[in-house]
């Protein structure tokens, strides 16, 4: 039972792993690539860990807790570079697919 | 079923690093290149998990952490470099 806990476990993370740099290998503009890898990634990486913990707490030796304090520190820091990485695109003035939004009140 | 499950999640990590590599040699600007020395750095991570669970030995979680802690610290540089064109003011 908790080898199959286990296999799904590792295998969501390395899928969700695979889409997020395949979304950053694929997508068309600077600001959706950003997308990709801050969210899947992170999700990918979580699971492993969560993996890793389940794995190493059922083999004796206690409960572990390594793996608890990487997924909170990945956890607090994803959002954050990311947010510093569009800071920096916004200040280069990278193109955008997106339209840019209406001027408000312009002939009100 | 461990044994049959982690070889297949080594070959996709893998391949989610070499197309990040490619994305960090291609990406047209240096917003890309940082972007991708970040999603690196965490497939590294994810990498490095794995090959603690393969092997069974609780040594690499020290490498992985000091991974996270080094990798930020070069992310949030990098991007100050790009905001202010320096990195100490």
């Amino acid at each position: 039972m908790l080898d199959y806990l286990l296999s799904f476990l590792i295998l969501t993370g390395a899928v969700f792993t695979l889409i997020g740099s395949l979304g950053l290998a694929r997508l068309r503009d600077f600001y959706t690539r950003l997308h990709g890898p801050t969210k899947a990634t992170t999700l990918g990486v979580g699971s492993l860990l969560i993996a890793s913990a389940l794995y190493f707490s059922t083999r004796g030796a206690g409960l572990s807790l390594h793996e608890v304090l990487v997924t909170l520190f990945l956890f607090i820091t994803a959002p954050v570079s990311a947010h510093l990485l569009a800071k920096a695109a916004l200040h280069l003035r990278l193109k955008s697919l997106a339209k840019p939004p209406e001027e408000e009140g312009g002939e009100a | 079923m461990l044994s049959l499950v982690i070889p297949i999640a080594f070959a996709l990590v893998g391949l989610a690093l070499a197309l990040t590599l490619w994305r960090l040699l291609v990406g047209p600007s240096p917003a890309d290149r940082i972007l991708a020395l970040d999603t690196l750095y965490v497939n590294t991570i994810a990498l490095l998990v794995l090959l603690g669970i393969h092997l069974e030995s609780a040594l690499y979680f020290e490498a992985a952490l000091l991974i996270a802690l080094m990798g930020f610290v070069g992310t949030v540089a990098l991007c100050k470099y790009l905001l202010r064109g320096d990195i100490i003011e």
